[in-house]
């Protein structure tokens, strides 16, 4: 099956550029490994067939987000933090952190039978932006429009922040 | 052997993990915060998987769906206020270097 081959593609290149955003030492190669590993977990998406929501991933959080993230690390000009050396602490509760997580999330998925079924067939997969969007403006109308106006909040917040002199 | 729902949460959960090692092992702000947004990602994975799996009468649950939505709206405005207050710290003690941040007070 190609579905099958396309999700463990996507998923080894999202996990692989994941450890890199965590590894690599140049603040910007983290940031276009984020990119990268963002791009992978759209095409999951994509298999999921959740077109609408992969398409605003890439656009959103690949394009808009990490562009936002990468213009401020070149404004801050951060290259010196590459030079610094690596204390133990951090590392062991890194890999504790990684390996105690991975263990638990691997156990609780173990006893899951419910997920052991492969996915149900869906009626007109070229249809989902029609259903996402009948569901978005009906049944969340209130949210949607809440959540226009955090959008305009951050926006002033962020300008008021940006002000030369803090008061 | 085909593709299940626990696959999908088995690589979002190591997706989770892994950001979170992140933002324990890495020491420079910006990196934490990217491995913020990694977790966030890696949440909005397992909510379409799910919504995938929960099926009915032929559709995918379209509610896990509109939550995706507002998680990746609220992450966008997250990231642009983080990014001002980094922006704001930096200028006041040009450094984004978590142990050199130790103080409260200006």
């Amino acid at each position: 099956m190609i579905s099958d081959i396309l999700f463990w593609l996507f998923s080894a290149l999202m996990l692989g550029f994941g450890v890199a955003v965590v590894c690599l030492r140049n603040p910007v190669s983290s940031a276009l490994s984020l990119v990268m590993s963002f791009i992978s977990l759209a095409g999951l998406f994509f298999l999921l067939n959740a077109y609408f929501i992969g398409v605003i991933q890439i656009l959103v959080y690949a394009g808009a987000v990490m562009v936002l993230f990468l213009f401020i690390i070149m404004l801050l000009d951060l290259r010196e933090e590459s030079l610094r050396k690596i204390n133990a602490a951090p590392l062991v509760g890194g890999a504790v952190v990684l390996a105690v997580f991975s263990g638990c999330i691997i156990g609780v998925i173990g006893r899951f039978e419910q997920g052991n079924h492969p996915f149900p067939e869906i009626m007109a997969p070229e249809e989902d932006v029609v259903g996402f969007g009948l569901r978005l403006f009906e049944s969340y109308n209130l949210p949607l429009q809440v959540i226009g106006t955090l959008l305009l909040v951050a926006t002033i917040g962020v300008i008021v922040l940006s002000k030369r002199e803090l008061r | 052997m085909s593709l299940t729902l626990n696959h999908y949460l088995l690589v979002s959960g190591l997706l989770f993990a892994l950001g979170f090692a992140g933002v324990i092992f890495r020491r420079n702000l910006i990196i934490i915060f990217m491995c913020l947004e990694m977790m966030l990602a890696a949440a909005s994975l397992s909510l379409v998987a799910f919504a995938r799996f929960g099926v009915g009468e032929g559709v995918p649950d379209y509610n896990a769906q509109v939550l995706v939505f507002f998680i990746i709206t609220v992450a966008a405005a997250e990231v642009a206020v983080g990014l001002a207050i980094i922006v704001a710290l930096f200028r006041a003690k040009q450094t984004v270097h978590v142990e050199d941040i130790s103080k409260m007070q200006f």
